[in-house]
């Protein structure tokens, strides 16, 4: 990835941040820890892998995503408006009344989301029914999903991640936002889940591990993951929760807290002293 | 007229009706019992073995139905309705995607397998879900049709399937099914029975034995039991003044509970729901287990005379 690319790709994410903190600070709720910390993967597949058309975002061969970490809309909804699938000013509509940005993803009512999720567990497999579509179909869109490292504490993860394997779903492409922390505290202290490249290896699953907030490694192994016939990959992405806002860096207790004002105004005001770092050496490139 | 089981007849109709290349068949290491194998046979290349995990088998079928699909998924009532039952609600039924819920071996009659494998509190269940269409067919006929209903019906469907074969109550030639509507099989002006699944055939036995005492009973095969025919329930309290409710399943929740509410606001009357008392089942055969329980037409005879003779 050149170096512009990866300075494209970091400034959109702190735009995409930036509106993650609007959106919870506006609803007086919601999942900060998490969006921040699972953004550089929405960026680079967004911004620089998937195959989608926001005037037609139910186009039968599109690229799939699903969240299944669904929570994590904020990341989400913030992704789908910067790419232009609706409006940015709706996102400050976010789990009020009468919008449609659900707390949780719902598949019927936002442009640009192919699943309906927020439960945990289920979303990877019906990632998994999609790529067994598109094997049905001798389709060659791609399917990708994100899960949390909490998330593997769901039994039916081990479901999808056998059946992915077992049907050879080779267009799946999964990643985990392996940040270490779930609401509880620690994961490795409330249901430790380790070693969990190891378990996906033992699934029958190709697994590639990076730094989940370098985007040019994240877009490496999904050309990595398009390589490799008859397994499905998963991309396990080292992730710090609440990342890029200082104050929320790795501290569990921002899982499910909106900041107050000062707490949004400070957030926002590192965000665009970030912002306008990136935008200074783009320039400096260009 | 030989016995065919529900069951039978679904896998016979994935079969006749499965030539539509959208239709997608999911089991879970199930597919002899539940008969998705009759379909396999046809259409490998559209039969998936899930293995014997309900849970991801659900979700799969929601995902395959974003595609627009047509997907039937498999499995014994009982892990159907209740273990994957949050993967209806939350994979499927929310976002209203087009999945068929195939539920094989409900009720008692699953026989020796005992109460572990029977399933009395699916309708009750299921029932409860937005967006749910429930149907639940009485012989081989009806559940062809039904089947059919259910492909062209868009949004998920859970059909309740028996594992005991079954005589035949409606004939090809002549039945009509219209899914929500009650069929009136029996006229009759002293008590309405609205029956569904196998006891339409004991019903219809338990008439004949109430005729023989001078009561005249109208009996309804109930096949969907949501959206339930609320206008045949309506004309049935109106004209009878007495509504006999017989599952089997639970007395709570099912079909006794969907007829009390269907009438409740509008056309009141006495309702008696016979069926599975808060009991869990056991082993036994599919015979015995109806004895035991009170679902033989005589025991539903003897049900119903008491409470009318009470009137």
């Amino acid at each position: 990835m050149d170096k512009l690319k990866a300075l494209e790709l970091q400034k959109t994410a702190t735009i995409i941040r930036k509106y993650v903190i609007e959106e919870v600070f506006s609803a007086k709720s919601g999942h900060p820890g998490g969006s921040l910390s699972c953004t550089d993967i929405f960026t680079t597949l967004y911004f620089d892998e998937m195959n989608v058309d926001v005037k037609n975002p139910k186009w039968a061969d599109r690229d799939r995503f699903v969240l299944s970490k669904g929570h994590c809309a904020p990341a989400l909804y913030a992704t789908l408006a910067v790419k232009g699938f609706f409006p940015e000013a709706d996102l400050y509509t976010f789990r009020k009344v009468d919008s449609y940005l659900e707390g949780h993803p719902n598949m019927t009512y936002v442009p640009g989301v192919d699943m309906s999720t927020g439960s945990l567990g289920q979303g990877i497999s019906t990632a998994v029914g999609m790529a067994l579509a598109g094997k049905i179909d001798n389709k060659d869109y791609r399917v990708y999903s994100i899960l949390g490292d909490g998330e593997l504490e769901e039994g039916q993860v081990w479901e999808a991640a056998m059946a992915a394997a077992h049907y050879k779903l080779d267009n799946l492409t999964a990643f985990i936002d392996y940040n270490g922390l779930q609401i509880d505290g620690n994961i490795t202290d409330v249901m430790n889940p380790e070693p969990i490249a190891d378990k996906f290896i033992a699934f029958g699953w190709n697994v590639i591990v990076v730094d989940g907030h370098n985007h040019a490694q994240i877009k490496d192994a999904i050309e990595a993951a398009k390589t490799v016939k008859g397994k499905p990959t998963m991309v396990v992405c080292r992730c710090i929760k609440g990342k890029d806002v200082s104050f929320m860096e790795n501290q569990y207790g921002w899982h499910g807290t909106a900041p107050n004002q000062e707490q949004r105004d400070q957030a926002i005001a590192e965000l665009d002293e970030k912002l306008a770092a990136i935008e200074a050496e783009i320039a400096k490139e260009a | 007229m030989g016995k065919v089981a529900t069951r039978e007849a679904y896998g016979a109709a994935l079969a006749q009706y499965g030539a539509d290349t959208n239709i997608i068949v999911l089991d879970a290491d199930l597919s002899k019992s539940t008969k998705t194998d009759t379909f396999r046979k046809v259409f490998p290349e559209r039969h998936f073995n899930m293995g014997i995990a309900e849970a991801n088998m659900m979700s799969v079928a929601a995902g395959l139905a974003t595609t627009g699909k047509v997907v039937f998924a498999s499995t014994f009532a009982m892990f159907a309705s209740e273990r994957a039952c949050e993967q209806i609600r939350n994979s499927i039924c929310y976002p209203k995607l087009n999945v068929k819920i195939g539920a094989t071996h409900a009720g008692l009659t699953v026989g020796e397998d005992g109460a572990s494998h029977q399933c009395v509190e699916d309708l009750a269940v299921m029932r409860a879900l937005p967006n749910m269409v429930v149907l639940s067919p009485c012989d081989e006929v009806e559940t062809n049709l039904a089947i059919k209903a259910a492909i062209d019906h868009d949004g998920p469907v859970y059909i309740r399937l028996g594992r005991l074969a079954v005589e035949a109550v409606h004939d090809a030639e002549t039945f009509k099914f219209e899914l929500g509507k009650g069929v009136q099989i029996k006229e009759g002006n002293d008590l309405t029975i609205v029956a569904t699944g196998l006891m339409v055939q004991e019903s219809l036995k338990a008439a004949e034995l109430l005729a023989a005492k001078g009561i005249n009973a109208r009996v309804i095969d109930m096949h969907t039991i949501k959206p339930i025919d609320k206008d045949i329930l309506a004309k049935a309290s109106k004209e009878t003044g007495f509504i006999v409710t017989v599952e089997e399943h639970n007395v709570t929740g099912g079909l006794g509970g969907a007829v009390c509410e269907a009438i409740c606001d509008t056309a009141p009357c006495k309702v008696l729901r016979i069926g599975v008392e808060e009991k869990y089942g056991k082993s036994g055969t599919p015979a015995a287990l109806l004895e035991k329980y009170g679902l033989t037409a005589q025991a539903i005879c003897d049900k119903i005379t008491a409470a009318y003779k009470g009137e």
